[in-house]
């Protein structure tokens, strides 16, 4: 058994070592908000935050994950109101849909970390999130809108 | 719920049906407007049901059917905001429920199959949605004229309440859905001119966007079904090769491993967890009978083409002698063009979840055509097609791959044999390797101009093979309207014009892309047609423009791109401008593509203007976020996209050798929307074809060098 705290809720998980933190999540705990893309790190669709630092879940061993604070995006707000979550709802990001917990994720622990982002601060911090739908040009709009609503602009 | 399968909890049937809908009722004819006001089964609860896509209840609660699924197009959106509109209700208030499989109810009125590609959402959709909408609201209308014992003429409706208008007196739908039941349905009513449009034409939120910013939007991926076991299936590396035998004895002594069953792709081994299940994959000993594709490569197959060009194709296209004129001297251009085998790349690698019982047979699926999966289900469950279930997952991208059966197949044989329900999983490297790829072509290029430089002759020979033939849709022998699409209709006023087609195909499984033919012959036409202009000494919008007299519609649209990208003016210092047009799926797209090359020959894509006339824009914020994403999927078959094929197996197996474009890459993208009134054009596609051939062409302006084959090789660029 190890111990996770997953979005402030501590489980006892029943899983090899090695398991990917990914599976963990998406199978044993039932969030299946985290999604796999890849398996190898490369997409970053299962991006989620250990200790408020994202990480891919899908190379994280479960090992590397316990006892840590983690969260995905079903913890990231109560009610969808994170500056992110409300910016990617003003400007329609998701198409598919698919990435963008991955996507929003990254957002949210750069805008942790770096209040006013620049374009370069965003290319720095979501080159790792393929979306294949192509909604890089609304992520980046988002991103910037979502440091407005942080800072309580309108 | 807003969609099948957006809540967090398992999926059953019955969520389906206490959705308000069910199946098969036998009671809808012909364009599907239902006779006489009868009920179906999906007005059960509700009092009032006039057709297939709409109920409302005593509580006034508004239901509309969605048939088109949402693959990041918006139709969740789109779709049931068309009937709204016309029905006259508060959109933002209805509930909206994804259809179950049932092509005689819920089959694109065009095609007559609910299979959804070929950007035909809104396109073959629009007229009767309107109608249905249309139609209840008629009967509203009339309820409420018999209940003040008034003329139909004097009543209006204002959002989900009809009016009389001499006297202002009001009644909601709620209060008149009995009556309105038992009214016959209008089969021709009459429609909202434009100006009444309340939400066609205006911006419209997505509603599945507060669902895909927290998690709980379902796709097929997070399918969760009681007693559910995972699989993931071992598959021959080589296209078409079969298990000879296999020994399952290392996977099995895996914990978690429950089953391993041979089907149809391969051999499936069955856990209680993903993982487990590659794990178990990876201890199985499989012998592989690798058939005849062993000893097919990229460069076998490049050389077949090349071969093949050296025949006399079918002609798809002969106007004039372009032969006789090209004979007749002038200036002679000529070039060769080629595009690799590209994969789709969904982010949501394929997977389905399937329960097949002796008598049951149910599938939760992220398909682009559920009716496909049903016939499928019909065909492994051996039950009678309308007794298979088929829920509709979100998709987690499509592009055409979702079209395909093999991964509906995967669930269905798999949960057959061990008698449960199973969830088939691929990775990421299953999805990119045992795809139905674009097809790989070779193309031969030869004009002519005369002395005044007007083009005298055009000369094209495609080579490479036919989706619809090999799919088994267009005889053998014949011409294949999907390898034709964008070479036999070009544009271009030329007085001699020859298009052939050589049918080549060595076996890879091709298949439907976004904008397949479309993106790969607008890349070759409007390249040429660019270096046609550099022979004719005429600025490149210039010279399209002269030749676009009798296409108005894509002249309109460069004219557009042209304006809004600052065509007139120079450049940027260090960038290059270029341009290219192409009709697709029904709509006008032109792009200007705005570049820079560096030192070591990677390309930048600065900007991409874009212009597009799809006739009318129901809901233009996402016909943008449809030209924007066209843009990024093009850009990336351009500067990365190759699927590479040695001894029958594809080379490439993961983002790090098939690489996506990434944020730091993308363009900034302006979408302008000329709306021509002209009947709906498709959405999905028509964004893709022109980006290719416009930064090409930028890269040409800016260098002086030529791309002629795909993706962009960069030490073709690099300084010398």
């Amino acid at each position: 058994m190890i111990t996770l705290i997953v979005n402030g809720k501590r489980s006892q998980v029943d899983a090899p070592a090695d398991m990917p933190l990914l599976w963990v999540i998406r199978e044993k705990l039932s969030l299946t908000g985290t999604k796999y893309g890849c398996g190898t790190a490369l997409c970053g669709a299962c991006t989620v935050h250990l200790n408020g630092q994202p990480v891919r879940a899908c190379t994280t061993p479960l090992s590397a994950a316990a006892g840590k604070r983690i969260t995905t995006i079903e913890g990231l707000s109560a009610k969808s109101d994170h500056p992110v979550q409300k910016a990617w709802i003003e400007l329609d990001v998701p198409q598919c849909g698919f990435c963008q917990s991955g996507q929003i994720m990254s957002a949210a622990a750069l805008l942790a970390k770096t209040p006013n982002p620049s374009d370069d601060d965003i290319d720095a911090a979501m080159t790792g999130n393929i979306c294949r739908c192509g909604t890089y040009q609304r992520i980046r709009a988002g991103i910037h809108r979502a440091a407005q609503i942080k800072k309580g602009g309108a | 719920m807003p969609a099948a399968g957006t809540g967090r909890t398992a999926l059953s049937r019955r969520t389906l049906l206490k959705g308000g809908l069910a199946v098969g009722t036998g009671l809808v004819v012909g364009f599907r407007l239902l006779p006489g006001g009868r009920q179906t089964a999906l007005a059960q609860s509700a009092a009032f049901a006039p057709n297939q896509w709409i109920s409302i209840d005593r509580d006034g609660l508004v239901t509309i059917i969605n048939s088109v699924v949402e693959m990041g197009q918006g139709s969740i959106t789109t779709m049931p905001a068309i009937v709204a509109d016309e029905l006259d209700t508060d959109l933002g208030k209805v509930k909206v429920v994804q259809a179950p499989a049932n092509p005689k109810l819920y089959g694109n009125p065009v095609t007559g199959t609910q299979s959804y590609g070929g950007s035909r959402g809104v396109r073959d959709h629009l007229e009767m949605l309107r109608k249905a909408g249309a139609a209840a609201r008629e009967m509203l209308k009339e309820a409420g004229a018999q209940e003040w014992g008034v003329p139909v003429s004097e009543v209006d409706t204002d959002l989900d309440t009809v009016i009389h208008k001499p006297t202002g007196r009001r009644l909601p739908y709620s209060a008149l859905v009995d009556k309105a039941a038992k009214l016959p349905v209008p089969q021709n009513p009459p429609l909202k001119t434009p100006d009444k449009y309340r939400y066609m034409g205006k911006v419209m939120h997505r509603r599945d966007t507060p669902l895909k910013v927290n998690g709980s939007a379902v796709f097929g991926m997070d399918v969760v079904v009681p007693g559910m076991l995972i699989a993931s299936i071992e598959r021959c590396p080589v296209f078409g090769g079969k298990v000879k035998s296999f020994d399952a004895t290392a996977t099995k002594r895996i914990k978690g491993v429950k089953n391993v069953v041979q089907v149809t792709n391969g051999v499936a081994v069955v856990a209680d967890s993903f993982w487990t299940a590659v794990r178990g994959r990876e201890a199985l000993k499989v012998v592989w009978d690798e058939g005849s594709e062993a000893s097919v490569s990229s460069a076998s197959i490049r050389q077949g083409y090349v071969d093949g060009a050296k025949e006399t194709g079918q002609v798809a296209r002969n106007d004039g002698d372009a032969e006789k004129a090209m004979a007749g001297g002038g200036k002679r251009v000529e070039a060769v063009y080629e595009v690799p085998f590209l994969e789709h790349a969904c982010m949501e690698p394929m997977n389905a979840t399937a329960s097949v019982t002796a008598t049951s047979c149910e599938i939760w699926a992220p398909t682009q055509s559920p009716g496909g999966t049903q016939s499928t289900g019909a065909k492994v469950s051996g039950l009678p097609v309308e007794k298979v279930i088929v829920n509709t997952t979100y998709l987690g991208g499509g592009f055409g791959r979702r079209g395909e059966q093999d991964f509906i197949l995967d669930a269905l044989e798999t949960s057959k044999a061990v008698g449960a329900p199973v969830k088939v999983m691929w990775t990421r490297t299953d999805d990119l390797q045992h795809g139905f790829y674009r097809p790989s072509t070779y193309n031969v290029f030869k004009a002519s101009l005369d002395a005044q430089s007007n083009p005298t002759a055009w000369w094209n020979r495609v080579v490479g093979p036919g989706i619809l033939i090999q799919k088994g849709r267009a005889q053998a022998g014949t011409i294949d309207a999907a390898a034709m699409e964008g070479v036999r209709n070009m544009p271009y006023s030329i007085p001699n014009v020859r298009v052939e087609w050589v049918n080549r195909d060595y076996g890879i499984p091709i298949g439907f892309w976004r904008s397949v033919g479309p993106s790969q012959n607008g890349f070759i036409v409007e390249s040429f047609v660019d270096e046609m202009a550099i022979a004719a000494g005429k600025d490149p919008v210039e010279f399209r423009r002269s030749l676009l007299g009798k296409a108005p519609r894509h002249k309109a649209v460069l004219e557009l791109a042209a304006d809004k990208a600052n065509w007139g003016a120079p450049p940027p210092a260090g960038r290059g401008r270029g341009c290219a047009v192409m009709f697709s799926y029904g709509s006008y797209v032109a792009h200007v593509a705005e570049v820079s090359v560096a030192p070591d020959g990677k390309v930048r894509v600065h900007k991409l203007v874009g212009a597009i006339d799809a006739g009318f824009a129901v809901n233009p914020d996402q016909v943008k976020a449809q030209m924007e994403g066209g843009g990024i999927y093009a850009l990336t078959a351009l500067l990365y996209g190759a699927i590479t094929i040695d001894k029958g197996r594809v080379q490439q197996s993961n983002f790090h050798d098939y690489p996506m474009l990434r944020i730091n890459e993308a363009p900034v993208m302006e979408t302008y929307i000329l709306d021509s009134g002209q009947p709906a054009g498709g959405l999905g596609e028509p964004g893709v074809p022109t980006v290719a051939p416009a930064v090409c062409n930028a890269i040409y302006a800016l260098t002086g060098k030529r791309i002629r084959s795909l993706p962009i090789q960069t030490d073709l660029l690099k300084k010398a």
